[in-house]
């Protein structure tokens, strides 16, 4: 049985590849539009999976929840921000489930000033603590990250990505070497692998104590520009310190006109799903399945289009060959092998359209990644997103060759050898 | 081996209703070599197709060895296809994008058989009707006359009983029609396979062993 299966199958893929090259205009066609779909679906895979998949310098990232959302209303009151420095400090230190908690400084377009043989280039400037470096997994090329005792003794030292070191020092090494900063010298004492603006919480391009920061204002704000950041101990502790800090909150000290804060600890994606388009839930709970129902309703209407136009040549394909179905039915052969030899010229189709928009997408994404569109992106086509896009391929191949095999199984074998459908 | 019992085929439409077929009974025995004769129109081409299994009769019913067909599913009425009957139309009905030996090998497809087999039958129905020297051309490579022996070879190529041709030579010159009709001829006396071919020629009618007139879907004598 299993050996006249695969006799079947070779068959219907040397068919295949018959039928395209007999039919070169329709063939190219249809690879070209499956190619650019797929081609946008893998490039766009390959974004959400640089941001959100595992990588350096988030290696731990499954453990990892970040607090990076507040949002304060009251009868009269609404803000949307990120949490103040008062905030983190009052409440999420400590937490039960933590194996690490840092603060940030939140926003990546936080860029400072500083001159290089009287060339201004603005770096980004994050400020944090020792415990950063615990949570985060950064590639050090040069020197090491600030300790505890730098951190809490306010030293005025500095951690600074590949790049930024070509920028001031050239091709040399930094350590040793010092930077200005918004009026204060600062020593290199560590060069980092360069991190991509979508891996949002370690990004940066140096790296300093907070405890540096001239002023203490920021210690008694609410609501400010940080951001918290917790390193779980598993599972579990993740659930634990996300329900504490939520508890926390509820007893928490608000601004004044305010009646509810709502800033819970969540993963990435959930916290993008917060600060973008949910940014006016009052929920604390996550509200990652909305998010992810948009992004599948988005991708959905994408695909749908170029899917119905494929299903129409499709169509108007199995028309033009319904005098081969006719045969092939007179000649014994039952309606769901029919189906199965239309389905598989199909997915082979979009086999071929999926390379070649793998090809592509590899090509888009090398051009992104030159262009500085989105600071030191690494998008890679990796054996992750050529899964997806294997399994984008197939479900694109399957879904738009069934229904016009259907149609055509049901076609009646006098009225296919007629070349008309019922 | 073939009996039709009070076959009726109307068609149907919002507004009109055609009778094709009426109260016809027939019978054809194995070996039999039967024409079917009569004007545009009159259900010639609608009795071969019940006779196929390729559509099914509004009323009557269609005997084939003995066992009631009409009663049959579609992964039924294919398995008898595939093993009884072999199909010979007018226009050729060739695959374009299949060589010939691919498209003599459609029959076989569906049978559990080894590739190797496969290409052996198909190789030796080929040789049969005279077109070795053309098995890796394609259909539009070959003359009308060429494509109907191709068309011989693809309805034989699996040892069907029963061979059912539809004006056979009727796109045909002369000639190749005359060389069609020799095949068929030897096919039925060589190996009894039973044939019934529609045809409009009286000539090509005579050297069958039968023939069968209708007139608006009635058989006349």
């Amino acid at each position: 049985m299993a050996a006249r299966c695969t006799d079947v199958l070779r068959h219907y893929v040397l068919l295949s590849f018959k039928v395209f090259s007999r039919r070169k205009f329709f063939t190219a066609i249809s690879i070209f539009g499956i190619s650019f779909t797929l081609m946008v679906l893998m490039v766009a895979t390959a974004m959400l999976d640089h941001a959100f998949g595992p990588g350096k310098p988030e290696l731990k990232g499954e453990r990892i929840l970040v607090l990076g959302n507040a949002r304060v209303s009251g009868p009269h009151l609404i803000i949307n921000g990120r949490p103040g420095y008062a905030l983190l400090d009052r409440y999420a230190r400590n937490l039960p489930g933590a194996e690490r908690i840092s603060f940030a400084t939140g926003d990546p377009d936080t860029s400072v000033p500083v001159f290089v043989n009287d060339r201004k280039i603005e770096p980004v400037l994050k400020k944090t603590d020792a415990d950063f470096w615990q949570v985060f997994d950064f590639e050090f090329v040069e020197g090491r990250p600030f300790n505890q005792a730098e951190f809490e003794g306010g030293r005025r030292v500095a951690v600074i990505n590949r790049s930024t070191r070509g920028q001031l020092f050239g091709d040399g090494p930094a350590l040793g070497r010092q930077v200005e900063l918004a009026g204060a010298r600062f020593d290199v004492i560590g060069v980092v692998e360069d991190v991509s603006l979508f891996r949002v919480e370690p990004f940066s391009d140096i790296w300093v104590p907070y405890t540096t920061e001239a002023s203490t204002a920021y210690r008694t704000q609410l609501l400010g520009n940080w951001t918290a950041i917790a390193l779980a101990r598993d599972q579990a502790g993740k659930e634990q310190l996300h329900d504490e800090f939520n508890s926390r909150m509820t007893r928490a000290e608000l601004p004044e006109g305010a009646n509810l804060i709502v800033a819970p600890f969540e993963t990435r994606f959930e916290w993008l799903a917060r600060s973008g388009p949910f940014s006016d839930s009052n929920d604390p709970e996550s509200q990652a399945w909305r998010f992810a129902l948009l992004l599948v309703i988005v991708a959905a209407l994408f695909t749908v289009i170029p899917i119905v136009n494929l299903v129409n040549l499709n169509v108007s394909r199995i028309l033009e060959r319904s005098s081969e179905i006719g045969v092939r039915k007179s000649f014994g052969a039952p309606a769901l092998t029919l189906v199965g030899q239309f389905v598989v010229e199909n997915v082979l189709l979009t086999l071929i359209g999926g390379l070649l928009g793998l090809a592509l997408s590899s090509v888009t994404l090398r051009a992104i990644n030159a262009s500085t569109l989105i600071p030191y992106s690494q998008f890679t086509v990796n054996l992750r997103v050529f899964g997806y896009a294997l399994l984008l391929s197939l479900l694109f191949g399957f879904i738009s060759g069934v229904y016009p095999a259907w149609l055509m199984s049901r076609l009646h074998p006098v009225d296919a050898l007629k070349g008309a459908m019922k | 081996m073939i009996r039709l019992e009070n076959i009726e085929k109307v068609y149907r439409t919002e507004r009109i209703e055609t009778v094709a077929l009426s109260n016809l009974s027939l019978e054809v025995a194995e070996g039999d070599f039967v024409s079917v004769m009569g004007p545009s129109g009159c259900g010639k081409s609608t009795l071969l197709n019940i006779i196929g299994l390729l559509d099914t009769p509004t009323a009557g019913a269609v005997h084939l060895n003995g066992s009631a067909v009409t009663r049959y599913r579609d992964r039924e009425l294919a398995a008898v296809r595939n093993r009884e009957i072999g199909f010979v139309f007018q226009t050729f009905h060739l695959v374009n994008d299949l060589t010939v030996l691919d498209n003599v090998q459609i029959p076989l497809l569906y049978r559990r058989m080894a590739n190797r087999e496969r290409s052996r039958q198909a190789l030796a129905a080929i040789e049969r009707v005279g077109l070795s020297a053309r098995a890796n051309h394609f259909p539009s490579q070959l003359s009308g006359g060429q494509q109907q022996r191709v068309a011989i070879a693809r309805a034989i190529v699996g040892r069907p009983r029963i061979v059912l041709a539809d004006e056979p030579t009727g796109n045909l010159d002369s000639q190749m029609g005359d060389d069609i009709m020799a095949l068929l001829k030897d096919l039925n006396q060589r190996e009894r396979t039973t044939v019934v071919m529609v045809t409009h020629d009286q000539q090509k009618a005579e050297q069958t062993h039968r023939i069968v007139r209708l007139f608006d879907g009635r058989q006349v004598h």
